[in-house]
């Protein structure tokens, strides 16, 4: 039975435009379209304003705390969950940041008060959803007020200020020209890239979104697995609060951090995810951030009110959903 | 009453030349049949003879590919259940739906529930009317019409369906299976009821494999094998032995094991398994040895190699591997400990369709080719490639889903995913349904293989022949237990099936 390599296995030499094609993914190239489309519009709307390096930066330095949220977003919504307590997360993670750091006044404390409440408030929605059975919407809509009132208590409702000034460098520094945030942001997202396509744990992520009974029957801890992408959920909103509180040089309890659940959730359904699981990608969901960042930067330079932007974010996260599922359906 | 009286016609609902295909699978292949008005006609068949198929057939759940269906002397060509119930031709399931949250008289009269000043339901009338069909047929005691029809039994749902049929003007009557979860006097229950509508010119079309019930019951026995109609005969003329020489005598396929040799030591022994569906089940297997594992559709066959594999809960009993007691609680365990099952369900509970060849065939291996958690994807390739050719697998690439891959194909990856663990023990979940014949010789070449290599496997197949022609010893399964274990060489298909078929009416 060895006689017959009915395969044929070895990858070709390519180009150069087909390697990168394959390195976006040729489903994202639609998407890069949508972008490009997206900047032809506002640069010549708004030719003088929009290219600037001032504003190019701005752009970036907008995105990156929902870049890593939404990152995030991205492998719970994979592995057929999702997690609407996001922005929550981060406004708690601010708040126990600023908190921490006003007893102790280090920096290395307050980014560790961050991510520990962060990784906290994500185990306790994986644990709620996993042994408590409870559907990933509900826990997270239940959290995401619980998260929130709890920010409200410790910090009385008010802003708390921030007076470390190594913690806030990580705000407003710069490294090579480079602000902080954004040096973060593409870490980050070189890691989550890494780990979703070289890791064993990234490939059971996506078994256990696409088909949970085959998942397990493989012999994979599935509710573990559930868990522990909640948790890291939490560790990375937690470092997204570290460099919220550090740019506004305060403790937040919702501004900046409320609302950043529907962004996530929109960049990862913009770039390829689907409700069910098993579906889409970091490099996708970073498209989908900076469609996101691009629509948000344009409506303000065409002043467009701010009430008008929070429709057009909804109209755009419906949109996302319906050109997903107008794709899965016209390839079934 | 709605019942019509037998009409001058003699057939109500006529096949004729009918065929029905799904793929490669033939399941009805020109089946002619006449139900005659006011009769009991049974349907008798193994599983996967094409009952089903033709109950499907004939109520417009499919189209048939070919042949004609009438009904009183009038071609029909039903496109829906909703369809066949217009014209009087309705199938009644085991289990029937009902109406959550409504009575036993709304399930009856639903659609036209009597009203009172045009708008208001006349519940006086809807119960009055509803206790007088029920006494109608002695039921006047058992069921209150007023009672939420949610509290109602499997027995009593279906009696309720078939009340409501009666209301719809009813010609023709499948039950399906509809004893099977009812006790003795439930069934004597639904007995009267059957024989009353009959004697009142409905055609009944009673699918058992209860032979005793069917011969008492019917007064013609028609019997499918391979989708194909092998015979109607007058329920008095036949008894048991003959209904199963009608129902077995399919083809052997040759050489299917090439080698059987003695077998090595005990690998596996399981000791008083329990499980919601499995009931003190002992056994055991060696290394080189095939234990065919049959037994009817809901004998527990699929659960009990869930319970050795830690997919279901087991509630007693113990697994020993090697003579080692082992603990199995979760699929994880009895991979490691090199037991290892491949599904009957490939869509449900084997495959990931929308991930490539590689990943599907190689996520059982995973942890083992990933140190530090990084897949070494030279070694899985190399792994992948391997297995899948040995498998004969088809594909234009590693990278292709394996959703776009021919059933057949998609099972060798199941079995080249397996494989690569390096098993002791192959639980095989009817390895061979859905897929082609020459997807089906590969299969059986390589159950030979794997035994001569010393493999110890466990083979669940509803097809006789392949249990047959496969097995070293045969276990034969009934409601969860184990009713005989039969050495392969001296077994028959009547043998396993006197085995398997439920004894007691």
């Amino acid at each position: 039975m060895t006689d017959t390599p009915a395969l044929t296995t070895s990858p070709k030499r390519r180009g150069v435009i087909r390697r990168i094609v394959t390195a976006i993914g040729p489903q994202n190239l639609s998407l890069l379209a949508a972008l490009v489309v997206l900047i032809l519009i506002f640069g010549t709307l708004r030719p003088d304003a929009f290219f600037s390096t001032r504003n190019l930066a701005a752009i970036l330095n907008a995105i990156a705390i929902l870049g890593i949220v939404a990152m995030a977003q991205t492998v719970v919504i994979i592995s057929g969950g999702i997690d609407v307590s996001v922005g929550s997360i981060v406004g708690l993670g601010s708040i126990v940041a600023a908190t921490a750091m006003l007893h102790f006044d280090s920096a290395f404390i307050g980014i560790l008060a961050a991510v520990a409440a962060g990784s906290l408030a994500g185990l306790v929605n994986g644990l709620l959803i996993t042994k408590g059975r409870v559907n990933p919407i509900i826990t997270t809509l239940a959290t995401l007020a619980i998260f929130q009132g709890l920010s409200f208590i410790v910090s009385n409702g008010k802003a708390i200020g921030v007076l470390n000034t190594s913690f806030n460098w990580i705000g407003s520094g710069r490294i090579g020209g480079v602000p902080i945030t954004v040096i973060v942001f593409v870490a980050i997202a070189a890691l989550m890239v890494f780990f979703m396509r070289a890791t064993d744990m990234g490939r059971n992520i996506y078994a256990i979104g696409g088909n949970p009974n085959a998942a397990r029957l493989a012999g994979i801890r599935i509710e573990r697995y559930r868990v522990g992408v909640y948790v890291l959920t939490g560790i990375v909103c937690g470092i997204a609060a570290v460099l919220l509180t550090a740019r506004s040089t305060s403790g937040q309890p919702s501004s900046g951090s409320a609302g950043l659940e529907l962004e996530a959730i929109t960049a990862a359904f913009l770039g390829g995810c689907a409700m069910a699981g098993g579906r889409g990608t970091i490099i996708g969901t970073i498209l989908g951030v900076l469609i996101i960042g691009t629509l948000n930067n344009g409506m303000l330079l065409m002043m467009v009110p701010n009430f008008y932007q929070l429709v057009a974010k909804g109209a755009l996260l419906l949109a996302a959903v319906m050109i997903m599922e107008f794709r899965t359906g016209a390839r079934k | 009453m709605t019942t019509q009286s037998p009409t001058t016609n003699p057939t109500r609902l006529s096949f004729s030349g009918v065929s029905k295909s799904f793929g490669v699978v033939r399941a009805l292949r020109d089946v002619s049949m006449d139900l005659r008005p006011g009769e009991i006609l049974a349907l008798m068949g193994e599983n996967g003879a094409g009952k089903s198929t033709l109950l499907k057939v004939m109520s417009g759940v499919y189209p048939a590919d070919q042949g004609q269906i009438t009904l009183d002397g009038t071609l029909q060509n039903f496109t829906s259940p909703l369809d066949a119930r217009r014209a009087g031709v309705r199938v009644v399931h085991q289990e029937p739906d009902i109406i959550p949250g409504t009575t036993v008289a709304e399930n009856i009269f639903v659609g036209e529930l009597p009203r009172r000043a045009g708008r208001f339901v006349d519940w006086t009338k809807l119960n009055d009317d509803a206790a007088q069909l029920l006494t109608s047929f002695r039921f006047g005691q058992a069921i209150d019409p007023a009672s939420p029809a949610s509290d109602l039994t499997a027995a009593k749902r279906q009696m309720i369906e078939i009340m409501r049929s009666l209301r719809q003007g009813l010609k023709v009557l499948a039950l399906d299976e509809p004893t099977s979860s009812l006790s003795e006097a439930e069934a004597e229950d639904l007995f009267a009821l059957v024989r009353q509508l009959r004697d009142g010119g409905v055609s009944i079309l009673y699918v058992s494999h209860r032979m005793n019930e069917i011969l008492g019951l019917s007064d013609r026995v028609a019997v499918l094998r391979d989708g194909a109609m092998v015979g109607v005969r007058p329920a008095a003329e036949l008894d048991q032995a003959q209904l199963i020489s009608m129902m077995v005598g399919r083809t052997l396929e040759d050489g299917m094991r090439k080698t059987r040799q003695t077998a090595g030591p005990v690998v596996l022994e399981a000791d008083g398994l329990v499980s919601p569906d499995v009931r003190d089940v002992s056994f055991s297997i060696k290394a080189g040895e095939v234990l065919g594992i049959a037994g009817l559709i809901g004998a527990g066959r699929t659960e009990l190699a869930k319970t050795l594999f830690g997919a279901l809960p087991r509630s007693a009993g113990n697994i020993r591997i090697d003579g080692q007691d082992t603990r199995i609680s979760e699929p994880r365990d009895a991979i490691r400990a090199g037991l290892v099952y491949v599904p009957e369900e490939r869509k449900a509970d084997g495959i990931f369709a929308e991930r490539s060849v590689m990943e599907n065939a190689s996520i059982a291996i995973l942890r083992r080719i990933s140190p530090f958690r990084l897949i070494q994807k030279a070694e899985e390739r190399r792994i992948v490639t391997d297995f899948a050719s040995r498998m004969r697998v088809k594909t234009p690439s590693l990278e292709q889903w394996i959703g776009k891959l021919s059933g057949g194909n998609q099972q060798k990856l199941m079995l080249a995913r397996w494989l690569a663990t390096q098993p002791r023990v192959l639980m095989l979940d009817e390895p061979t349904r859905g897929i082609d014949v020459g997807a089906k010789a590969d299969v059986y070449a390589l159950i030979d293989e794997l035994a001569k290599q010393g493999a110890a496997i466990l083979l669940i197949s509803s097809e006789l022949p392949e249990i047959l022609g496969l097995s070293d010893r045969i276990l034969c399964l009934q409601a969860g237990r184990i009713t005989a274990t039969l050495d392969a060489a001296t077994a028959s298909e009547e043998s396993i099936l006197q085995a398997i078929m439920p004894r007691h009416v």
